[in-house]
């Protein structure tokens, strides 16, 4: 089995990435003609890599379950992208954007990694800016920063609130260059279902078509998994509905070490659940958070009156509103890290302040930015500061320009409108920073077999910073990974087309068809949702915003329990070789199964809090995270070893030379 | 609510359709309409039967992947959302709803309300790109200012999120709303114009041979997009058509 090595290139950290890039073995432009290369996801991790490498000369086959790589879920990202490119003069700079994301993620994150993201975060907005991403600009025609949670520099790049989708576009557009030219072809309406090995390396996959069915073999000289995190362990979740851990666990089943399947992160503004029915939640960008302030009423009277309809939000007066996060945090505010927010708006809804019917959610409230942006306008105009209406009104143009689509969006999910009455929010959870376990090339313990993107988990440590997943996902997609592939696969060279003939893809391809065959032949009672909404009520209730000994340990043996119970009462409607979207969940939520039991088992492992993980029994005595540096320093990196409950445990130990550990703070 | 269903049944490309009537109870005006979709098809799982098939994958409306076309109209009666954020309230108990799929030569049926929107892919493909290499070796984000209201007028052309609402619901199956976006959105750009002419030329040889009909600007793609795309992109690429055909 494949040792841990991070392989970490010597030297300072600001030099790492460029020796490394000079170090490392390249392919000749004419050998790269010879060279297959498969990627499997469309998001901006997959998009990137697929385009560069293809640019490079590699052949490339990208795979996505989709009807169209513009779908994938990144598109939905709203907020921005980070860059330390200092555009504002605010102080801005590569060591300050890696110290903030080392420091966001509690020091749980590698920080070689973490140095050359920010190293290439400026590229990026170069890049996509030569492609005709339409970020905002401001009058000058220069380009528009803004402000995002733990940080206290302007850095974030937008395009509104569907930055995601603009940067995708411009990732899909640079695919579509290198499918017309032949260099990509592209698998719409495809599920990677397994990898396969040949002699200990990564040398294709089994796909199913998923429109008639039909299992496919592809071989190539190495394989990217760019299929994003794994959030849809919760059922509810900001995910799509079609997100999965399928791909990153079939490779972990087939040797590849997961690290910190517990580091999730619970969004604090999204809204709230608002019946059984619900099939997933919706995310209200942090951006609002630059101009948003977070509250609940004072008084448990109000609270009441509130919930029974005799007092509206705009009725309580200023003193009789605890604006939480300005009073428990004055340096950061309303911009505390997600993680930070999130257990803030718990903390106060289980104490009794919730101000919707379930006592689930808080206030967003955008009255003061309205009528600062309102005053700022009648003053530039000359027009009278005084009149409130009129004050109104400006100021709620300044705000949907800014932040219009998201306000659109919330009110046709809650019926209610934001620019006169404050968002209701609630945490939810919206991305995972465990992953697979990938070294500083980014190829994961398989040789030939690699993690970009959500997918991998490298970067974000215990929690992420806002606009930062886009970051990553384009920097490994465009900057990285289609570098250090090369040092790989300069051994490939003389290797030729890669054969699916062999017994290799044979006996993997006859595993996939008997658990389809199972599954349609299973003549259960139960839906595929059902087995998904248990499982994800479970992982919310004892794996969510904090966890205990107890509570983990009551998740392990009930999702042991529930996954016994899905195989055999699973009900599969259908056939295997037709368009069957239940015989395509039914996997992904057999996955999900397995996954959410090493999720649990890590996170009582891992006894500390930190980040997005809470446990109860590590807290300060103002209710802060509270890590254990002296025995917890390191990733955990699962290694399959059949069932859940035998993963074996192997220990990264995180170095810090250029940071000094320290307690991590935002009052 | 209680709701009678009429939706468009079938089982594959080559297979014939048919509208099936069901009957759906307890229906909550607080569901989105995907969601009423999930009990329904929770519904005929218990009972044994194929459930619909339908596309959907975000649901927030900006994936571009669900696409029904309920009582007429692309992505329901609501203005300017896609059917996933399209909600019950929208409708009143007894009504009967009539669901199809977006029906166009060009988008030919998989299954029941599933179509096959790859068209829109390709004409992308031929065309809807700057031809920049990703290698970072650009030249600084800040170093060409682009005016606001043209960096604007780019940003909404480029929010179309390629559903297809425009096709079906115009009476020729028209695509010009969809690709006159992306060529509006380049030409709008200075790194967009130095091919606008190709670009132009291949978007829309694309889009001819794929089997969209023509635009006889009655605007019905305008009203029924859900990101609010405007008329006004199709007289900018019909600009740009003719600028083009001249020089070519």
């Amino acid at each position: 089995m494949a040792k841990l090595d991070s392989k970490i290139p010597k030297g300072s950290l600001s030099e790492k990435w460029t020796n490394h890039k000079s170090d490392i073995n390249l392919v000749s432009p004419a050998n790269k003609r010879l060279i297959d290369i498969i990627v499997v996801g469309t998001g901006l991790a997959g998009a990137s890599a697929s385009a560069t490498l293809a640019e490079l000369g590699y052949n490339v086959k990208t795979f996505c379950f989709q009807d169209s790589p513009r779908r994938a879920h990144s598109i939905a990202a709203q907020g921005g992208i980070n860059a330390a490119k200092n555009y504002q003069g605010d102080g801005d700079s590569t060591y300050r954007l890696f110290y903030d994301t080392i420091k966001g993620g509690d020091y749980r994150s590698r920080e070689s990694n973490v140095y050359r993201l920010a190293e290439v975060s400026t590229n990026i907005i170069d890049q996509c800016v030569a492609q005709g991403v339409p970020f905002a600009r401001d009058y000058g025609g220069l380009l528009d920063n803004r402000s995002f949670g733990g940080v206290l520099v302007s850095r974030t790049f937008y395009a509104k609130g569907q930055t995601g989708q603009q940067l995708l576009l411009g990732a899909y557009s640079a695919m579509n260059r290198q499918i017309g030219r032949g260099k990509i072809k592209m698998y719409n309406r495809h599920e990677m279902m397994d990898l396969v090995l040949v002699d200990g390396k990564a040398r294709g996959i089994i796909t199913r078509n998923l429109v008639n069915g039909k299992i496919e073999r592809h071989g190539a000289h190495a394989v990217v998994i760019a299929s994003g995190g794994y959030g849809n362990v919760f059922f509810l979740s900001t995910n799509a509905m079609g997100s999965n851990v399928s791909a990153s666990w079939k490779i972990h089943k087939r040797g590849a070490y997961f690290a910190n399947p517990c580091f999730t992160q619970i969004h604090p503004t999204c809204i709230p659940v608002s019946g059984e029915h619900q099939s997933k939640l919706t995310l209200m960008s942090e951006s609002l958070r630059n101009d948003g302030r977070i509250w609940v009423p004072k008084k448990l009277e109000d609270v009441e009156a509130i919930r029974s309809g005799k007092l509206k939000a705009t009725d309580i007066e200023e003193q009789d509103r605890d604006y939480y996060l300005e009073r428990r945090y004055p340096a950061f505010g309303n911009l505390v890290p997600r993680d930070v927010a999130s257990r803030a708006a718990k903390e106060r809804c289980d104490a009794g302040y919730g101000v919707n019917k379930t006592g689930e959610a808080v206030y967003l409230d955008f009255a003061a930015a309205i009528n600062r942006y309102g005053k700022e306008q009648a003053h530039i105009k000359g027009l009278d500061e005084n009149d409130a209406a009129l004050v109104k009104k400006l100021g709620q143009k300044v705000v949907r320009a800014k932040y219009g689509n998201l306000f659109q969006m919330y009110e046709k999910i809650v019926d209610q409108d934001p620019y006169e009455t404050p968002m209701m929010i609630y945490p939810a959870v919206h991305y995972t920073m465990g992953g697979v376990w990938v070294d500083y090339n980014l190829m994961t313990s398989i040789p030939g077999c690699y993690a970009i993107g959500e997918a991998n988990f490298s970067d974000h440590g215990a929690n992420r910073l806002g606009a930062s997943a886009l970051m990553q996902g384009l920097a490994d997609g465009y900057f990285v990974l289609p570098y250090t592939i090369g040092d790989y696969l300069s051994d490939d060279i003389r290797t030729g087309p890669i054969s699916t003939d062999s017994q290799e893809f044979e006996s993997a391809e006859k595993e996939v068809k008997d658990q389809l065959k199972a599954f349609i032949e299973n003549n259960g009672k139960h839906s595929v949702d059902y087995y998904h909404k248990k499982l994800g009520k479970i992982m919310w209730d004892k794996c969510g915003m904090s966890r205990n000994k107890n509570g983990l340990n009551e998740a392990i043996s009930e999702i042991k329990a529930l996954r016994e119970d899905f195989y055999k009462n699973l009900n599969v409607t259908g056939g295997a070789d037709e368009f069957n979207e239940q015989l395509a969940k039914a996997g992904r939520v057999a996955d999900f199964l397995e996954l959410g039991e090493l999720f649990a088992k890590d996170a009582l492992e891992r006894t500390e809090s930190c980040g997005g993980h809470f446990r109860e029994e590590s807290q300060t005595s103002e209710g802060e995270a509270m890590r254990d540096d002296k025995n917890f320093t390191f990733v955990s990196a699962w290694e399959y070893r059949g069932e859940p409950s035998s993963a074996k445990l192997h220990k990264e130990i995180l170095k810090y030379e250029e940071i000094e550990v320290k307690t991590r703070s935002y009052k | 609510m209680n709701l009678k269903l009429k939706i468009w049944r079938q089982a594959k490309a080559e297979s014939k359709g048919r509208m099936v009537t069901y009957s759906i109870t307890d229906v909550s005006p607080d569901m989105s309409f995907l969601e009423m979709m999930d009990m329904h098809n929770e519904q005929l799982i218990q009972k044994g039967e194929d459930p619909v098939a339908f596309d959907h994958d975000c649901r927030e409306g900006i994936c571009g992947m669900c696409s029904m076309f309920i009582n007429g109209e692309a992505h329901g009666p609501d203005r300017l959302v896609t059917t996933c954020q399209l909600h019950m309230r929208k409708f009143k108990d007894g009504d009967t709803i009539i669901i199809e799929p977006f029906r166009a030569n060009a988008f030919p049926i998989i299954k029941d309300l599933v179509v096959d929107r790859s068209a829109f892919d390709r004409i992308q493909q031929a065309g809807g790109f700057v031809s920049v290499n990703t290698s970072g070796n650009t030249q600084d984000a800040n170093s060409i200012p682009i005016d606001k209201h043209d960096a604007d007028k780019a940003f909404d052309a480029a929010t179309c999120i390629g559903c297809g609402a425009c096709v079906a619901s115009c009476k020729n199956a028209s695509a010009m709303l969809f690709v006159s976006a992306k060529v509006s959105q380049y030409s709008l750009l200075p790194q967009g114009k130095v091919e606008a002419t190709d670009r132009v030329l291949n978007m829309v040889k694309q889009m001819d041979e794929e089997g969209f009909g023509n635009c006889t600007n009655t605007g019905a793609c305008e009203v029924e997009c859900p990101k609010g795309i405007s008329l006004e992109n199709v007289a900018r690429m019909n600009r740009e058509y003719m600028i083009a055909s001249l020089k070519g």
